[in-house]
């Protein structure tokens, strides 16, 4: 019972972790029908903006707490500075392409945005650290479920990835903004006809999208040691996710990231040699069974 | 007119073919071209493949200068000087073996020093035997290359991993013999399964009465742990194996530690020895490290320690960690089989005064030593290093064994101090020549007599 408990909550911490991960990367193919492979790009780029942001303000000999500013900070200046750049300065001039050459632009953004991480912040791996080995994630303190103790640290990650989800939901079907932009998922020639900017929204959009990269990267950075190459571990648990859901849906995502999530945490506890394999076997299992997701039922109506 | 305009060009294509006459003779050999693969980007970089440039780097300035200590005083390798061609080992085994042969065939390097991956260095041997290269392997782990397998072109310079697993094992039972509840934590990759297989088959042999309860083996490069530490923390174990490294081991202390994962666990790092200045106060007090071999922390004071740690320091501002001692030896090992094959063939040479072409056989027994000649000198060598002495015993002569140590960690003033050092010598902790490492560990330790 309570190693069940356990398998609980490692599954949803991870799925959450997967969630913030995968969000971007659906919303950003469900609106502009781009896979973005440079999203592990984006997500590196917050986790080394996090690190450089916070050794800033350990420098300063700021209050550890306030490394949680700047943890966001970091990912709202990714997002701010890399999403319009990558939107206005390159995939503007793609709209209409075929869905592969657009899949090959951004692989081709991915490889260079790798080598522009290495020139900046060279080859080493880095941490998120203050002058007594303080971390965002170790400041919070534990706290006890099943006979094992938990970082707080644990919480914000389910924190940011349920008000994320919600906030996402919210804009998408209550707000003027969502109900246009899902006039232009379902018919972009007729929206622009109408006369809402598509163009604006793709801006929007893709900056979104880079931002909640981004916001993944910064929130991985205190648990990990930031190196280069990160991107690419991420970017490929981040497609099994979004496939297992459906591309472009904000559900499926949810329901992707949470099932493996509870998978992997499952065969780590009763049967670890098989925890790469499980993961692959529920995306095998749900592509056999939907071979668009789970959550793809009517074509035009994604997100 | 005429004359002189016929001097004047006599004098041009004689001053012409005198320029290309000592062009010639130039021509025969005026340095050793070596092409050096390692890690430049990737996960691996940061922690191996960068210190193994930088000592790279060092040490052939040094050897270039003749300021090695003797032995190795000669200029470059008997005389002539080292050129390095760097090479990024980066993205997979398919990758380095075309990157091999552009080395070799376009480049046409002299030897190849390199390696830190066991893939790579098990896809690179095959086509170093195909190309009849020279290649030094430089700081892989995996037994496989020379116990499945035997080659005429290929070294290393360095021990094979079973005597990681078997002396942190032996460690781990003189310091604490009552063990009885082990677990592990080990990358889902060659090295990461070699490491837990081998620990698990020596603690196993050596102690029947351990239980071996949870054996996690994350993807490289998984980042994220937590579900794993749960798994650990209940699993309940006395001691944790893990043969993590780099990134993942940075990753994994740092989660692991804030949640009293070590409270009552001892930890076995077999590669831990380079991160011990990375993560102080997150390397819990107690924690058993190893360097692979007497390098680092467990190498003893010698001149030649000595001298890479200042070429070390004086390039990188930081201690050489043990794929700088790796680099050493590779480097110190061809330098010694190059120079001994030039002694070997001058003292082979026809005595003056007994030969009828005493000028032709002097020129031959002064030249620069072939590729045969250097690899019949390598072959079962033993030189000196600056993690100690090195001999080329397994693997017909191609596979160095050397003895190796352990150590425990303690926090204190600040840095993490490795005490109660325990070194191990070869033949106790590596397999005879002819029998499979797990094999040799699963008969007992047997050794012909």
């Amino acid at each position: 019972m309570s190693q069940l408990l356990a398998v609980v909550i490692d599954g949803i911490v991870y799925a959450s972790w997967l969630f913030i991960i995968a969000v971007g990367l659906t919303l950003i193919y469900g609106v502009m029908k781009i896979l973005n492979i440079a999203h592990g790009s984006l997500y590196a780029l917050g986790a080394f903006t996090a690190v450089s942001f916070c050794t800033a303000w350990f420098a300063h000999g700021y209050a550890a707490a306030g490394s949680f500013a700047m943890l966001a900070a970091a990912a709202i200046v990714v997002g701010l500075v890399f999403g319009p750049l990558i939107e206005r300065g390159l995939l503007r001039f793609m709209y209409g392409k075929d869905e592969v050459v657009l899949v090959l632009v951004t692989y081709a953004l991915f490889l260079i945005l790798e080598d522009v991480i290495k020139l900046v912040w060279g080859v080493d791996p880095l941490l998120v650290q203050g002058p007594n080995g303080e971390t965002p994630y170790s400041i919070l303190g534990n706290f006890e479920a099943s006979g094992l103790s938990y970082p707080y640290y644990n919480l914000v990650l389910v924190g940011v990835a349920v008000a994320t989800g919600a906030a996402l939901t919210w804009v998408l079907t209550r707000t003027r903004s969502g109900k246009l932009l899902i006039a232009v998922i379902h018919d972009r020639e007729m929206s622009a006809a109408m006369g809402i900017d598509v163009g604006r929204t793709y801006f929007v959009t893709f900056t979104a999208g880079a931002m909640l990269a981004a916001v993944g990267g910064a929130l991985t950075a205190p648990t990990v040691s930031v190196v280069t190459g990160m991107g690419a571990e991420v970017i490929v648990m981040a497609f099994a996710v979004v496939v297992i859901g459906g591309l472009g849906s904000l559900p499926g995502a949810a329901l992707g990231a949470f099932i493996v999530g509870m998978v992997r945490a499952a065969s780590i506890h009763y049967k670890p040699e098989l925890e790469l394999f499980s993961v692959y076997l529920v995306m095998a299992v749900v592509l056999i069974v939907r071979p668009k997701g789970l959550f793809s039922g009517a074509e035009v109506r994604k997100i | 007119m005429k004359i002189g305009t016929v001097l004047r060009a006599c004098v041009a294509v004689t001053a012409a073919l005198g320029i290309s006459l000592s062009a010639q003779a130039q021509d025969k050999k005026t340095s050793i071209k070596i092409g050096f693969v390692t890690f430049l980007s990737g996960p691996a970089a940061g922690p191996f493949g960068v210190p193994a440039k930088v000592a790279a780097e060092a040490i052939v300035e040094s050897l270039n200068a003749g300021k090695a200590p003797p032995p190795y005083q000669s200029k470059g390798i008997g005389g002539l000087p080292i050129e390095l061609v760097i090479i990024d080992e980066a993205g997979g085994a398919t990758k380095q073996v075309s990157e091999y042969r552009t080395l070799v065939q376009r480049q046409d390097v002299d030897v190849v020093i390199g390696y830190i991956g066991s893939g790579d260095c098990l896809a690179v041997a095959p086509v170093a035997e195909e190309l009849k290269k020279l290649t030094v392997l430089l700081d892989c782990g995996t037994p496989r290359i020379f116990e499945d397998a035997s080659y005429k072109y290929v070294f290393r310079t360095r021990p094979h991993a079973t005597m990681d697993a078997v002396a942190a094992t032996m460690y781990l039972l003189d310091n604490r013999p009552a063990v009885k509840r082990v677990s592990g934590i080990n990358q889902n990759y060659a090295y990461g399964q070699d490491s837990w297989n081998d620990f698990e088959a020596t603690i196993k042999t050596m102690k029947p009465a351990v239980e071996i309860i949870s054996s996690q083996m994350p993807k490289f490069g998984a980042g994220q742990y937590g579900a794993e530490i749960s798994a650990l923390i209940s699993s309940t174990p006395d001691v944790i194996h893990s043969s993590l490294w780099g990134g993942d081991l940075e990753a994994f202390m740092l989660q692991a530690q804030p949640r009293d994962l070590f409270k009552s666990a001892q930890l076995v790092l077999v590669a831990g020895e380079p991160y011990l200045h990375r993560l102080p106060g997150k390397i819990p007090d107690g924690t058993i490290v190893g360097a692979r071999g007497t390098n680092g922390v467990f190498a003893q004071d010698s001149p030649f320690k000595r001298w890479l740690v200042e070429v070390y320091k004086a390039k990188a501002g930081l201690e050489p960690n043990y794929p700088a001692y790796s680099t050493a030896q590779s480097f110190l090992g061809l330098k010694a089989a190059y120079e001994k094959a030039m002694r070997d063939k001058i003292g082979s040479a026809i005595p003056m005064g007994a030969a009828k072409n005493v000028k032709e056989e002097m020129e031959k027994a002064y030249s620069p030593p072939n590729q045969e000649e250097i690899i019949a000198a390598f072959e079962k060598l033993t030189f000196d290093s600056p993690s100690g002495k090195v001999k080329m015993a397994l693997g017909k002569g191609h596979q160095a064994v050397m003895g190796t140590a352990y150590g425990t960690t303690r926090f204190e003033n600040g840095v993490v101090k490795v005490g109660n050092i325990k070194y191990y010598e070869a033949e106790r902790v590596t397999p005879p020549e002819g029998v499979t490492s797990l094999d040799w560990i699963k008969s007992g330790f047997k050794r012909p007599n």
